[in-house]
């Protein structure tokens, strides 16, 4: 009777001492609190300082280190501040939008006659201004269509630059293919909305007050 | 008494072989994977995973899912994961084929889900030797319809998201410094697409960039005191870089050929990027302080885009494109044959070189997606609006 009572209590021991080891781990990770490393309290984004720097004024900036060079350069872009409060006209020059071809930033022929109507209403009145905004179709990759935007508007403001305007009065911008004009998804739209778009830009009478950081 | 005796020394029997098998499986923490892995077209890792419900469940098959593991049947599983979640999570890893357990941990503090990570980050180091990546976080953009977006972190899972920007504008192609709590990105907040520096601690942003043209593709050297960026400003889209702040720019490089996407090669010296070379499209590298352009061999993968250079600076990922079709590659660094692994764009490394996060295009709709390079196992996150595109890992 002794003896099984011993062994009783003997299996129980080894039972208690193997399953603690088997399940209790004896490794804990104690983690902060807080819902994921690493902690971010992010906030509302502020802007500092007010408005942006005017980069293209003043002492310059840029330099050519060892370019990988071709023949010319193209045009310097015209400081975003000298169009800063400009009113937009869309609708004057909207019937003018030139279109491109899938990936393409050349100019196409049948464009010329809205181009020499774009330079036309800039010649009617010397206080306007031009802004292009270079789109894209959807297809491509959305870095590349940003900069892509941006090459068919730098190629209009050239050919534009060729017919004699003067291209400091001309601003562009490349919405890549954030702003379609057309929100299909076929050849039709996309053809559609491989565009520039002119728009014109008026003096503003009453011009903002709120000065760039020097 | 001799049986009192009898019982004390088969208690301490029992503690001895305890803390035995204890100091074994700290021993035995690292164990060696035993296949070489091969990109896309290595065998996942056969796992059972038991014990788990719910939220911790799922995270658990979603972390090592994505890392390369499969899950089977115990008696199929190369490793047993077992444990349980009811309040804290405690968890086991058996080895089945060397009959020994190689992890056995608790977690406590913090939610359950961030105790799912840490554990899966345990499971995958005790497995694989490698350090995981439960607890990473990424950067991304999320637009609406109309076209405008917002720049969110979130854990690399698509978990707890927040929105690090309100701009109610076009946002694009967040980056993130490596090893800081700052984020890169490009807005048309100011009515031009400018680069902005986001100080994640202070949420405080600066524009660094704002010339006339676009202001687009920031992206920041490893030690985060460069950043490379694409402008136009002097009438080209070409390749710059400046000092963190934007100060002391210098022109890389001068061609009508288009630039896109920079990346960094990890050791600061190149610059990575997207041109064209007589008409075709190419990925090439440049000194980053400038020099002579060298092209990077990616036969057989037309129209090369979206470079990223992986942390150990053996691969880069990029974005090539058949006929409309976009998909996920990767090449050695300095050229050669690269790797299909599946349809999607943009792709950005995590910290273990090993896995992607990239962007999936359905319906005409953008989804962030995780995929293991080596197993080309993948899975979509969980999308905040209309679209969710251009992820940047925390690095």
């Amino acid at each position: 009777m002794k003896t099984i009572k011993m062994i009783y209590v003997v299996a129980f021991m080894v039972a208690l001492a193997v399953t603690g080891c088997a399940h209790k781990p004896v490794n804990v990770t104690q983690l902060p609190p807080g819902p994921t490393p690493p902690p971010i309290e992010t906030q509302p984004s502020t802007m500092a300082g007010g408005a942006p720097p005017d980069m293209t004024q003043g002492t310059q900036l840029s330099t050519d280190t060892n370019v990988s060079s071709t023949a010319i350069s193209g045009i310097p872009a015209a400081s975003p501040y000298l169009f800063q409060g400009m009113i937009e006209d869309t609708n004057a020059l909207a019937s003018y939008t030139a279109h491109f071809k899938y990936d393409s930033a050349a100019v196409q022929k049948s464009d010329k006659t809205n181009l020499v109507a774009v330079a036309d209403a800039l010649a009617a009145d010397a206080s306007t201004k031009l802004l292009i905004e270079g789109n894209c179709d959807e297809r491509g990759t959305d870095e590349y269509n940003r900069a892509l935007g941006e090459r068919r508007a730098l190629a209009l403001r050239e050919a534009l630059a060729k017919i004699g305007v003067d291209p400091s009065r001309v601003r562009t911008i490349s919405y890549g293919k954030d702003k379609p004009a057309d929100p299909g998804h076929d050849e039709e739209a996309w053809a559609k909305n491989r565009r520039g778009d002119f728009v014109l830009l008026h003096p503003n009478p009453n011009p903002p007050t709120v000065a760039p950081q020097s | 008494m001799k049986n009192y005796l009898k019982i004390v020394f088969l208690v301490s029997l029992a503690i001895y072989s305890c803390n035995f098998l204890r100091a074994q499986d700290d021993q035995n923490a690292i164990v060696i994977s035993h296949q070489v892995p091969i990109l896309g077209n290595t065998k996942p890792i056969p796992v059972s995973l038991n014990g788990f419900s719910g939220e911790v469940e799922s995270v658990l098959k979603f972390d090592l899912y994505v890392l390369g593991f499969s899950f089977v049947s115990p008696d199929a599983a190369q490793y047993q994961i077992s444990g349980s979640n009811s309040g804290n999570i405690i968890g086991h890893v058996s080895d089945k084929f060397a009959k020994k357990e190689i992890l056995s941990r608790g977690y406590t503090g913090a939610s359950v889900r961030r105790q799912a990570h840490a554990f899966a980050d345990d499971i995958v180091l005790a497995i694989t030797g490698k350090k995981g990546i439960a607890q990473t976080k990424i950067a991304f953009k999320s637009q609406s319809e109309n076209g405008d977006g917002e720049i969110y972190v979130s854990d690399f899972d698509g978990g707890n998201p927040q929105a690090i920007t309100h701009e109610k504008t076009i946002v694009s192609a967040p980056a993130w410094v490596p090893g800081r709590l700052a984020i890169y990105y490009n807005s048309y907040r100011f009515g031009n697409p400018d680069i902005f520096y986001n100080n994640l601690a202070t949420g405080e942003a600066r524009v660094i960039a704002r010339y006339g043209g676009s202001n687009i593709s920031p992206a920041p050297s490893p030690d985060g005191s460069k950043v490379a960026m694409i402008l136009d400003k002097d009438g080209w889209v070409d390749l710059y870089v400046a000092d963190a702040d934007g100060s002391n720019l210098k022109r890389l490089t001068k061609s009508p050929e288009d630039e896109s996407s920079p990346c960094w090669s990890p050791d600061g010296k190149w610059i990575c990027f997207a041109t064209k070379q007589n008409e075709r499209r190419r990925l090439a590298k440049i000194p980053a302080g400038g020099g002579e352009i060298q092209y990077i061999g990616t036969v057989g993968t037309p129209s090369p885009t979206e470079p990223d250079w992986s942390p150990d600076g053996k691969w880069i990922a990029y974005t090539c494109q058949f006929s409309g079709e976009f998909d996920i590659c990767v090449v050695p660094a300095d050229g050669g044959a690269p790797v299909i692994l599946t349809a999607g764009e943009d792709p950005s490394w995590s910290p273990n070189s090993r896995t992607l996060i990239f962007t999936k295009r359905a319906d005409w709709h953008y989804t962030l997606s995780v995929l293991d390079v080596f197993t080309k196992q993948d899975k979509d996150i969980g999308r905040i609006s209309g679209n969710d595109s251009q992820p940047s890992w925390a690095k």
